[in-house]
């Protein structure tokens, strides 16, 4: 998901303590929100970081997908829509780097990892956005996937994330219901052409979206601790099932096909049972060999290198209008 | 080249409903006047706020965790501070 950093092994942490950890685990049981002063272990801030910034970084480099399409919405109508959703994405990166600089981080430094390839963000951001039906599918699925991983997040113990998350999630809902509309008018008002271009657009996202949930319970090697700490609520699994029993019927209503065979509804279980997941695409585009992963952050280091100067030109303006009322004030002291 | 980094300031926000003013999260921003603006961007895109305070966050002094129990434990065994600590016959009603 946004959050596919919890399956990196952790780097080397220094000595436990294990009475002020015992006395830790025993708030979170309690279900008490754990807030930026307290005591806690490195390795739940270690995590949290990774998470929260990865988060961030998504929320930024999801602005392109959908800000290809902005120039070129086909209405009015669209266009605002499609403008305020990755504004708000926009604002979303902003408020999850806050919630991770409560946690000693600098927002510069996140950056900064994102921009060298240190840190991540959701392997969803490096597909094309090729027809117009693609900004329907990703407000439809990417959002209504985010929207399935978020909810549970705004019980994420760590108070400010869940605090940001609860934000976020009001914000999601329109994301969600605005893809749809679109799907609906091209695939139940549409012509032909626009359904098929519709179909295509499903065809080319849907196994992408499902590994946005990230690796399987049995490979995912962050899974236990971080449902430990409450940072996570439910497995990988479990929510990528619950997404695909919301979702299918949503497409069936639209007449659109799921490109998956074996995708059939288990009368014993009660859930959608889908097909194997292409973990090999998965592994390769988080390495960094996605469709669009180079295009992507050329993008984003173009975008910082030419904000540059405008960020020398604030700080000089303010230390100039700083020093002027100094002087102002020595002299009216005089 | 490193960069200066942008100092950061607290958001507080009073909503429509005229409550006190709320910590909504932070911002970075060079000076006062763009931290009002950034506020306003990232925290009020849905008439959340008819105000806004700004607050340079290094200037705030909060309590320590540690102290927790010092500071907030002795308000808990003065039961008498609240209402339903005494009795009001039952004849005279509500009060
Ligand atoms: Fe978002
Ligand atoms: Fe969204």
């Amino acid at each position: 998901m946004y959050t596919q950093a919890l399956n990196v092994k952790d780097t080397a942490l220094p000595a436990a303590d294990p009475q002020r950890e015992a006395r830790f685990q025993a708030r979170i049981d309690a279900e008490e929100k754990i807030e930026p002063n307290d005591w806690m272990p490195d390795g739940y801030r270690q995590t949290l970081v990774r998470q929260i910034a990865q988060h961030a970084h998504s929320e930024i480099v999801g602005m392109h997908p959908e800000g290809n399409w902005i120039t070129r919405a086909p209405s009015l109508k669209r266009k605002v829509a499609l403008l305020a959703k990755v504004q708000d994405e926009g604002g979303h990166g902003l408020y999850l780097y806050s919630a991770a600089e409560t946690l000693g981080v600098s927002r510069e430094e996140l950056v900064e990892q994102l921009l060298d390839g240190r840190q991540k963000y959701s392997s969803i951001f490096n597909y094309p956005t090729m027809t117009w039906a693609d900004v329907g599918v990703i407000g439809w699925l990417v959002d209504g996937a985010a929207i399935m991983n978020q909810i549970p997040l705004c019980r994420c113990s760590f108070g400010p994330y869940a605090r940001a998350m609860i934000r976020i999630c009001k914000e999601e809902s329109f994301h969600q219901r605005q893809g749809y509309e679109i799907m609906v008018a091209l695939c139940r008002d549409g012509t032909p052409a626009q359904k098929a271009m519709a179909q295509d657009a499903l065809n080319r996202w849907w196994w992408p979206v499902l590994m946005m949930f990230g690796p399987s319970d049995q490979d995912s090697q962050h899974t236990d601790k971080s449902m430990r700490w409450k940072i996570k609520r439910f497995t990988n699994d479990e929510l990528r099932r619950k997404f695909v029993d919301a979702t299918v019927p949503q497409g069936r209503y639209l007449g659109l096909t799921f490109p998956d065979p074996d995708l059939k509804f288990d009368e014993t279980t009660g859930h959608w049972a889908f097909g194997a997941i292409d973990w090999s695409e998965f592994r390769r585009v988080v390495s960094g060999d996605g469709p669009c992963n180079r295009q992507r952050l050329r993008q984003r280091k173009r975008a910082h290198e030419r904000g540059a100067w405008v960020r020398a030109a604030v700080l000089a303006h303010a230390a100039k209008r700083r020093a002027r009322e100094q002087a102002a004030a020595g002299v009216a002291a005089e | 080249m490193t960069e200066k980094n942008i100092p950061l300031w607290e958001v507080f926000i009073r909503s429509r409903t005229g409550l006190a003013h709320r910590h909504a999260g932070s911002v970075h921003a060079a000076d006062a006047e763009m931290a009002l603006q950034n506020a306003r961007d990232v925290y009020t895109r849905r008439g959340e706020g008819l105000s806004i305070w700004v607050v340079p966050s290094h200037v705030i002094t909060a309590s320590d965790p540690a102290d927790r129990d010092s500071l907030f434990e002795p308000t808990a065994s003065k039961i008498y501070r609240h209402p339903s600590f005494y009795d009001v016959p039952e004849e005279v009603g509500h009060m």
